[in-house]
């Protein structure tokens, strides 16, 4: 014995990332090794497996174990209920976006395997997020997620503007990476340690004489996280990104990375921090007034349909924060266990459905894009114009959008409106009453920019002015649309009207998702 | 297993069929059923939507007909289990404050989809009323807050794209002006819901139930003010009251001719029936508390109403003024607290539904033949379309609240019901009736008398099918002021054990309007009072002094 032992590895907790990095392996081999190009259906497939394979062993452990704490690795990764609905969500992304990219692969000059590589690799490190208990760990998902991330929007080169949103997102994530580290450092410093249960354990059982080189630790590890899941006033990334990224990449980037973001988020702040609430609980509130207010507004003021999601998409992060604040906001401590579970548990709720709607509506954009627009050169472009009387030469697709529309504006039987409801409730449980009445108000404002698309799609002929687009009235309903691209909608408006009718199950597993988490 | 839950047999108080849920399924699945024709088959869309909501019409007569009036307790229940995660289930139930506007929406919704052509997009239009008719109906029926937020939401959203796709020129300033009105209104509500669940919920866990949150009153007082005012805002916006009518005039205008009738007889209700069912139920503290505020407003909006609308060019216009001004009368009604008044706010909400319905139909069908709704490019109808004229002079008269005619019943007694515990905010309104004469018959004359000018001399006569739309609206107004009875028998006990739910919590004093004011006994306590003079026919107080839950 040479004074090192390795750590026991529980293979089975490993299992998703072990499928996701061996298929990512196998497929840069296969395009590789094999003498011509590989047809695109294989990559797509593989993904699409890939995902598959990933949700269902979630769901086996989650059978089988339940959602209780399983640390391996030294306990550098966990696996709870929370990693194991956030990975089922990952995986599940996956699955949409190779299903939406399928077809428009041709249109961004990608190449498949490379494409389904990357997608898989970044998916590999959100599922490490998702489970990280250790702060370096939790920093290697980050990257994964992140150059993966990096590459995917750079690889539809061919447009100036997909090159200038990689180089921005690259730029800025590189900040924010540099932020994060320090903030490991500092907080290492302060501990002593970077396992966050250790943290936890540390900080409940210890008074620290001078606090000050946590705090700064805490904010900064905020400021790394805030980029990624987009938080006012670390957006500035977002709206110039989501625009110029592909669709089905921009879809991804809200959902998975976002969600990715959120649970690294939650897990520190309630693994390692929990015992200093009333030191971050006041900047979340901050962080989601901000958010709800500019990324309501900002939404309201665009023209461009694509640039209004990136920008309601700020303003959902802000409605996941009100659940997470909510869960740091309750003074009573007897009620605090129970009032954060719930609280936490709304945001997982709103994250899951808002993946969905997120999903949906860029797939949507994209479903846009391959029917062709007014002329070859601005196709990828989305402004409000283009969708005027979509009902009427798309009927299927326009309802579509419609609902996953008016689920983000949160009109009840959608699940956007529970996942709203969710959080409203956690809000008002940890007497967060002002945050609840703004998220509300927020969410009128953004109403407006979701109805405006609405109805731009369902005006009558007469407000059509453009001449092209009416020209091509008559084409059958499903005519040249992409079928995959269409599943992956029909999926994302599927989901959303199921939680939004019979939403028990869902919150049911969020809540006993949540149950080890919080302490 | 919320699934299974769902699909558990529906566990109704009446035994046997669940009405209330086939009133609100029926249209709604006639919905779907005509969203889903072929599109080759356009033709079927108007005929099977209105056989759907026909058939709607016909179960909530029945509904009426099987209605037990001597029973002031929420009849025909059923509950079930929705989301138990959060204490919500589909708890519905109708008693005799639901049940005429339940039977309203029922009958209004097939008379306008059968009656009004909507000239394009025969398709979706059907489904959308249905829709609309669905989720009133669900509005008006659900005891339980998540229940109901979600019905008074869902029926934005027809209204809107109704208005916006088949309305007039200004039609979508008018739909998204409507659309942000309501919502913001109803942005406060879901949080005071919220907090009312989770701050009121009795012991035993969260319920959203509203028969169990208003039992247990287990809010403190300043959150149940609180929690009041939100709701109260988000159902004056939708009455709507000044300040917050401006949608009212420009979502009625634009709206196409049926959507205006819903509008009118249907949604503006759902704000006055709020105010009833989750402002005096649910918070009768701070109802008392807030009263001489909401009078207020509504005796402002009788007058601010009136002398608006005498002032409009645009007979359509007109007539949604003259909502702001009834819509006022019935608020002053529910904030009176008399049996009376209460149960004339009730049925004014159905007479102004009945009267202001059909004359946004007869406006509607001017419109159809002269393209324009402007009072001055009118003159001496009268002369080329006498039936119409007539059926306009019934349904005008009914709308002044003429005696014999059904407006005059809901007015009468809201205004005797309100003069002993709002003395003089009742004389100022009174003279609201006053100026609706003004405006509504100068209108007439301009329009209908006077030389016809060459236009005004063609304008053909009513068709049999505009005829036989307008009849039953005719018929009601008759039938209804001549012998009012069996709306008042249903209405009155419920009415009554509103009100001793709201003077139990309260401490407010009911006073019976009936007796002289100076020889009421001072000894009487707040539960009880003596009937010696009903002033309405054999009114009698079966539920005072006992809650009865």
């Amino acid at each position: 014995m040479a004074g090192f032992e390795s750590p026991a590895v529980d293979w089975w907790v490993l299992s998703p990332q072990i499928v996701l990095v061996g298929a990512v392996l196998g497929l840069l081999l296969a395009s590789s090794l094999v003498p011509r190009a590989l047809p695109g259906w294989v990559s797509t497939w593989t993904s699409v497996a890939t995902g598959a394979a990933v949700v269902v062993m979630e769901v086996i452990q989650w059978n089988s174990e339940g959602p209780i704490a399983r640390p391996t690795l030294a306990g550098a990764f966990v696996s709870d209920g929370f990693s194991l609905l956030l990975t089922m969500l990952i995986g599940a992304g996956v699955i949409m976006t190779a299903l939406v990219a399928h077809s428009a692969l041709d249109r961004y000059g990608m190449t498949p395997p490379e494409f389904s590589a990357l997608l898989l690799a970044s998916a590999a490190g959100a599922v490490v997020m998702a489970g990280a208990n250790d702060l370096i760990v939790l920093f290697l998902g980050l990257e994964s997620l992140s150059i993966a991330l990096y590459v995917l929007i750079a690889l539809a080169g061919r447009r100036a503007t997909a090159r200038e949103s990689a180089m921005k997102y690259f730029v800025l994530g590189a900040f924010s990476s540099a932020f994060f580290l320090y903030g490991i450092a500092l907080v290492y410093g302060s501990t002593g340690g970077t396992n966050l249960s250790h943290i936890g354990e540390f900080l409940r059982d210890h008074v620290l004489l001078d606090e000050h080189l946590l705090l700064v630790g805490i904010a900064l590890l905020l400021v790394g996280l805030g980029f990624k899941v987009a938080a006012v006033p670390f957006h500035f990334w977002a709206p110039d990104v989501y625009q110029g990224a592909p669709s089905p990449v921009t879809g991804y980037l809200a959902s998975i990375a976002k969600a990715a973001g959120f649970a690294a988020l939650a897990r520190v702040l309630f693994v390692a921090f929990g015992a200093h609430r009333v030191a971050w609980a006041p900047i979340l509130v901050g962080l989601a007034f901000a958010s709800l207010a500019v990324g309501a507004v900002m939404a309201i003021t665009q023209t461009d349909v694509k640039r209004m999601l990136a920008f309601s998409s700020v303003s959902h992060a802000g409605f996941v924060l009100v659940g997470l604040s909510a869960a740091g906001g309750a003074e009573a401590p007897q009620a605090l266990a129970s009032v954060s579970n719930e609280a936490v548990a709304s945001a997982v709720f709103y994250l899951v459905t808002y993946s969905f709607m997120a999903l949906g509506s860029f797939a949507v954009l994209s479903v846009m894009a391959s029917d062709g627009g007014p002329s070859p050169d601005t196709v990828e472009q989305h402004p409000l114009s283009r969708y005027g009387g979509l009902a009427r030469r798309r009927p299927v697709l326009a309802l579509a959008f419609a609902v996953l529309l008016l689920a983000q504006a949160g009109v009840p039987l959608t699940s956007g409106f529970i996942a709203k409801f969710e959080v409203i409730r956690a809000a008002v449980g940890g007497e967060g009453y002002v945050l609840a009445a703004v998220a509300m108000v927020t969410a009128v404002v953004g109403a407006f920019a979701y109805l405006r698309v609405v109805l731009v799609m369902y005006a009558p002929d007469s407000d059509v002015d453009e001449a092209p687009v009416r020209a091509r009235a008559n084409r059958p309903r499903w005519g040249g649309l992409p079928r995959t691209s269409v599943l992956a909608v029909a999926v994302a408006v599927a989901v959303t009207v199921v939680v939004g009718v019979l939403p028990q199950r869902l919150i049911e597993w969020s809540a006993e998702a949540v149950f080890a988490l919080v302490p | 297993m919320s699934g299974a839950a769902l699909l558990a047999a529906a566990d109704t108080a009446a035994g046997g069929f669940p009405l209330l849920n086939a009133l609100i399924f029926v249209p709604a699945v006639g919905a779907a059923v005509v969203a889903l024709l072929p599109r080759s088959r356009p033709d079927l869309a108007r005929p099977l939507g209105t056989l759907f909501a026909a058939i709607g019409g016909a179960l909530s007569l029945s509904l009426a007909w099987q209605f037990d009036t001597a029973n002031a307790d929420f009849q025909f229940e059923s509950i079930v289990s929705w989301i138990p995660a959060l204490g919500i289930s589909w708890h519905v139930g109708v008693d005799g404050i639901s049940l005429w506007l339940v039977v309203l929406t029922s009958l209004v919704v097939p008379l306008v989809l059968a009656g009004v052509d909507p000239h394009h997009d025969p398709k979706p239009y059907p489904a959308w009323m249905l829709l609309l008719q669905a989720g009133s109906i669900g509005a008006f029926v659900a005891l339980d807050l998540f229940v109901f937020f979600v019905m008074f939401e869902v029926v934005l959203v027809p209204m809107y794209l109704l208005i916006a796709g088949w309305g007039h020129e200004g039609r979508r300033y008018a739909a998204m002006k409507f659309f942000l009105y309501t919502m913001s209104g109803s942005a406060l509500l879901l949080v005071a819901i919220v907090a009312t669940a989770v701050l009121g919920s009795p012991d035993s866990g969260i319920t959203f139930d509203l028969v169990t949150l208003a039992t247990t009153q287990g809010l403190a007082r300043n959150t149940a003010r609180l929690c009041f005012v939100a709701f109260a805002i988000a159902f004056l916006v939708k009455v709507p009251v000044v300040p917050f009518h401006t949608w009212l005039p420009d979502a009625h205008t634009e709206a196409p001719t049926a959507a205006s009738v819903v509008l009118a007889a249907v949604m503006l209700k759902l704000g006055t029936y709020g105010l009833l069912r989750f402002g005096l139920y649910l918070f009768p503290e701070a109802s008392d508390w807030a009263a001489p505020v909401l009078v207020t407003v509504g005796v402002v909006g009788v007058i601010w109403g009136a002398i608006t609308a005498a002032m409009q060019r645009d007979l359509k216009r007109l007539v949604a003024y003259s909502s702001v001004a009834h819509m006022g009368f019935i608020v002053l009604g529910i904030f009176a607290f008399t049996t009376q008044a209460v149960g004339g706010g009730v049925i004014q909400m159905v007479n102004h539904g009945i009267s202001t319905g059909a004359l946004f139909l007869l406006v509607g069908m001017l419109y159809e033949r002269r393209h324009t709704r402007q009072i001055d490019e009118l003159a001496g109808i009268q002369s080329a379309a006498p039936v119409y004229a007539g059926v306009f002079t019934v349904m005008m008269l009914s709308s002044i609240g003429v005696p014999g005619l059904n407006g005059f019943v809901g007015e009468f007694l809201i205004l005797i019901g309100s003069f002993e515990t709002r003395r003089w905010w009742t004389i100022i309104a009174a003279t609201g009736v006053i100026l609706a004469a003004l405006y509504l018959l100068w209108a007439y004359q301009r329009v209908f008398h006077g030389p016809p000018a060459a236009a005004d001399r063609t304008t053909p006569d009513l068709r049999r099918g505009e005829l036989a739309t307008l009849a039953p609206f005719v018929v009601a107004a008759v039938a209804l002021g001549v012998y009012p009875k069996p709306l008042l028998d249903a209405v009155e006990p419920a009415a009554d054990k509103l009100l001793a739910h709201f003077s139990e919590h309260s401490g407010f004093e009911l006073v019976d309007p009936g007796a002289p004011v100076v020889v009421r006994d001072s000894g009487d306590s707040s539960g009880e009072h003596s009937d010696a003079e009903p002033s309405e026919g054999e009114h009698n107080d079966p539920g005072h002094g006992e809650d009865g839950h």
